[in-house]
């Protein structure tokens, strides 16, 4: 029998707690959220990504670990073994030896090779997912990632957490 | 799975995987293109707002979810510099930061 998912709110807490931190205010969206209806088949969408895994290309700089609230834009002919990783909260052992489980490129790729994506952006974006203070993610990150995908039109946007 | 309801985005799939590993297990291909090709269905296939669409994946066994609910924080410290994967990931950084006066999008930190 299936054990059910990983309660990591309640374990997060829990920690917290006991290293005599204060509670952290888990982020809750309690309203509907927005949503749109698809356009046209996915086969002929463009899409956008956004990754918070703290995914960088080796030439770029690296994240920092104290609510960073950087992003970098990532080319989508980018070559897999260019790609890197800095972030504190994940062990990142299967995502160094192989980015696509947390930056899923090659597997777009080849998805819009087969004719499944119409085509992926020019850029992916990606941040490091750490930051303590939703506030600034809500208030600053997001809408700069919001900008970036209505620039560069795409149809649909997939957001790969860690 | 309970911090996704909390966030409640317009659609979601969820991989009841280890942290680290949303899109797939590392150098298997056709499972990573199997498990993109379920959560893109879900683009069409969710048609209520907040709908998450259980992917119907497994990791081999379960023995890393008692774990990862037990173990203390793993974290590595929260150092406020650039954390380099590698000694030579810095030096490029650092040689491409010094030889733009206005950084590219792509190879500068932006915000």
């Amino acid at each position: 029998m299936s054990q059910p998912p990983v309660e990591y709110i309640r374990r997060i807490t829990d920690n917290y707690a006991k290293l005599g931190y204060k509670a952290y205010q888990w982020v809750n969206n309690p309203e509907v959220p927005p949503w749109t209806p698809l356009k046209k088949p996915l086969s002929q969408c463009k899409l956008g990504l956004v990754a918070s895994g703290g995914i960088y290309a080796t030439g770029q700089i690296a994240f920092h670990f104290k609510d960073d609230t950087s992003f970098r834009a990532i080319p989508t002919t980018v070559k897999t073994t260019d790609l890197r990783t800095a972030h504190f909260a994940y062990d990142q052992t299967d995502a160094r030896k192989d980015p696509n489980v947390v930056f899923p490129i090659d597997t777009l790729r080849r998805l819009v090779k087969e004719g499944v994506v119409g085509s992926l952006a020019e850029n992916f974006y990606t941040f490091m997912g750490g930051i303590y203070s939703s506030r600034r993610v809500a208030d600053d990150l997001a809408p700069r990632l919001t900008e970036r995908f209505v620039a560069d039109e795409v149809d649909v946007a997939l957001l790969v957490p860690v | 799975m309970d911090i996704l309801k909390a966030g409640n985005p317009p659609r979601a799939a969820f991989l009841d995987y280890p942290l680290g590993h949303t899109t797939g297990k590392p150098s298997q291909p056709e499972l990573q293109r199997e498990i993109m090709l379920q959560a893109l269905e879900s683009f069409t296939s969710l048609t209520v707002p907040g709908q998450i669409k259980v992917l119907p994946f497994r990791w081999d066994d379960e023995d890393w979810k008692p774990t990862a609910m037990t173990e203390g924080d793993a974290r590595t410290p929260r150092h406020d510099t650039p954390q380099y994967q590698t000694e030579e990931d810095r030096i490029r950084a650092e040689a491409n930061a010094a030889a733009c006066e206005v950084c590219e999008v792509r190879t500068s930190a932006i915000g």
